[in-house]
């Protein structure tokens, strides 16, 4: 159990806070290495040719500079970006993804270095099928660099949230007259019950006929439960209504509605 | 209990943007030091924003706001309860004539090891060449190494015109990224529990054993130390200092006598592996430099005994950098 793969890093502070970090996997974290692999390829042509320029002065001069140039910008590119971008570079700005300390903790300079140098390792024997590897099996998805510079890379996935004007047709809600129960209502639901009763509005219409009807008869009695809305709110409205109203008062404040 | 979730989040995230205005202050200049007041607002803010996280995270609605808290606890969390030094505005000859030494005499051991590991294989490379001269072809990877040490020795002695002309600064630069890829890997394979790299220094001894030997039975010792020595008394202990910090990585991942977290383990070593790699990357510049202009011209271009004479010198200075510079007890002795 101990070595059970976890995709969500929780934090717990003193303060009896927990947040949590998501993490990323092995895909995201490829294809944020492929962009920035088109980054310093892109960095070394431009390089080229403005040391190439050189070339007129000592062909021996700018082939040295080259070299050199070419080393830095490999090796140099994630430390330089991870460190002054908090921890993202390009790539993984594009796939919203950051290197972050595996405790929480302040991301330290040392730690860029040693996950960036190790790519050496973890880039074997092609195409980092090492540090793929190791990401496949680590617990945290952690590649070897990240192992050694006690890191992990996190994605925060955007936030889509449906148009809820939209879903909601602006229909008159009748729990609205009874704001004592809408607070009640509030306070009793949890996230992922109303994040359930959202998405299956917004699924709606993908449900069978008779699935849906059933769906959202126990969606609403569920909710019935826990906060009762007298019966000139709910009368002659339908479970589907009943639901609606539900996610009206979770989602949209009087002050938007109105 | 949160009555009106819009006016709770209207007043709080006054809290919260000021907040997040320290928090970028910090990141971006590392060596800024807050004062108390400041501290305690900071601490304040902190707490506000970690009680304001718990409260919302019961709440249904808010997803974005709860994202956006969770990341402002985080990166405040990061701040206030990371124990580590801060880093320091970049000071580099402090770090130079100080850090470095000082961090490789820490984990000397380490470093012996190494010696004594890429000493083995020199025997065992020596050994093969003495008893097998024909495995040159199978360990020595150049094949400017692989014919008759005398045939080489003449030919370059003779050479009229300077090989390397129009070369020298591209073939210093290959030396200097070449051996440093070659550092850093063996470093990385640390990672291997350290056995990738004392496999690594094995090799470098087998392939430098097997020329010294060579060379030693051709009669050619003059010519192989005023080849080797300028470049070699640095970039062998480079070598040997890259495989010193792979070796302080494994013993971080083993952990022997010492009953601590590994990741704790590893945070202790992170900034002492920083050091040392930078460090060999240093020598290994200065070695790539020499290699190109200075060893790679012999007699009667360059006299052996100048050469060999400032092979020793660098070798003398290196160890008296590497034992003496950044002492404690020295400094104290002066104060």
């Amino acid at each position: 159990m101990q070595n059970r793969k976890i995709n969500t890093l929780t934090i717990k502070t003193p303060e009896g806070i927990e947040f949590s970090l998501r993490l990323a996997g092995p895909i995201s974290r490829f294809l944020a290495w492929a962009v920035d692999f088109m980054v310093i390829l892109a960095a070394n042509k431009l390089l080229n040719v403005a040391l190439g320029l050189i070339g007129v002065i000592s062909r021996d001069f700018a082939t040295a500079a080259t070299l050199i140039g070419f080393f830095l910008v490999s090796i140099g590119y994630g430390i330089g970006a991870e460190w002054n971008w908090q921890g993202q570079t390009l790539g993984k700005r594009l796939l919203r993804l950051r290197v972050a300390d595996v405790n929480g903790l302040r991301l330290q300079f040392s730690q860029i270095v040693i996950r960036n140098l190790l790519r050496f390792v973890d880039a074997l024997p092609a195409i980092y099928l090492v540090g793929g590897l190791a990401c496949l099996l680590s617990r945290r998805s952690q590649r070897l660099g990240d192992l050694a510079g006690n890191t992990v890379v996190t994605w925060a996935p955007r936030i889509h949230e449906p148009d809820l004007d939209q879903l909601l047709e602006g229909k008159y809600n009748s729990f609205r007259e009874f704001p004592h129960i809408e607070a009640r209502l509030r306070q009793r639901v949890s996230p992922q019950e109303a994040q359930i009763a959202l998405q299956a509005l917004v699924r709606r219409n993908s449900f069978e006929p008779l699935a849906r009807v059933e769906l959202f008869h126990e969606i609403a009695s569920y909710f019935k439960k826990i906060a009762e809305f007298p019966r000139e709110a709910t009368d002659r409205i339908s479970d589907e209504q009943y639901v609606r109203n539900t996610v009206d008062v979770l989602f949209r404040s009087k002050t938007s509605h109105t | 209990m949160i009555i009106d979730l819009q006016k709770y989040i209207a007043d709080e995230s006054r809290f919260w943007s000021e907040l997040e205005a320290v928090l970028d202050r910090l990141e971006k200049r590392p060596a800024l030091r807050l004062t108390l007041s400041q501290l305690k607002r900071f601490h304040y803010l902190y707490r506000r924003a970690s009680a304001d996280l718990a409260k919302i995270k019961t709440f249904s609605a808010e997803p974005n706001t709860r994202i956006y808290l969770e990341s402002l606890v985080a990166r405040a969390f990061g701040q206030i309860h990371e124990t580590r030094e801060k880093a320091q505005r970049l000071s580099p000859l402090h770090w130079f004539f100080f850090s470095f030494p000082q961090t490789f005499r820490k984990h000397i051991n380490a470093f012996w090891i190494c010696l004594i590991v890429m000493v083995v294989g020199g025997a065992f490379g020596g050994f093969a060449v003495l008893a097998d001269p024909e495995s040159r072809i199978a360990l020595l990877p150049f094949s400017h190494l692989q014919g008759d040490p005398s045939d080489r020795v003449e030919t370059e002695e003779g050479a009229a015109n300077d090989r390397l002309e129009e070369s020298k600064a591209s073939f210093s630069s290959f030396l200097m990224t070449h051996n440093t890829k070659v550092a850093i890997f063996t470093l990385g394979l640390g990672i291997t529990w350290g056995i990738g790299t004392l496999v690594m220094l094995f090799y470098n001894g087998v392939i430098l054993g097997a020329v010294v030997l060579d060379y030693i039975s051709a009669n050619e010792t003059q010519f192989l130390f005023g080849w080797l020595l300028p470049h070699g008394v640095i970039e062998i202990p480079a070598i040997l200092m890259a495989g010193q910090a792979g070796l302080v990585l494994a013993g971080a991942l083993i952990g022997w006598g010492k009953p601590i977290p590994l990741q704790m383990r590893l945070r202790e070593i992170g900034g002492d592996l920083v050091t040392l790699i930078f460090g060999v990357a240093l020598m290994l510049i200065w070695a790539g430099v020499v290699e190109a202009f200075f060893s790679q011209y012999h007699e009667p271009v360059i006299p052996y005994e100048i050469k060999i004479g400032f092979g020793v010198f660098e070798l003398v200075v290196l160890i008296l950098f590497l034992v003496k510079s950044g002492d404690k007890k020295i400094l104290n002795r002066a104060k």
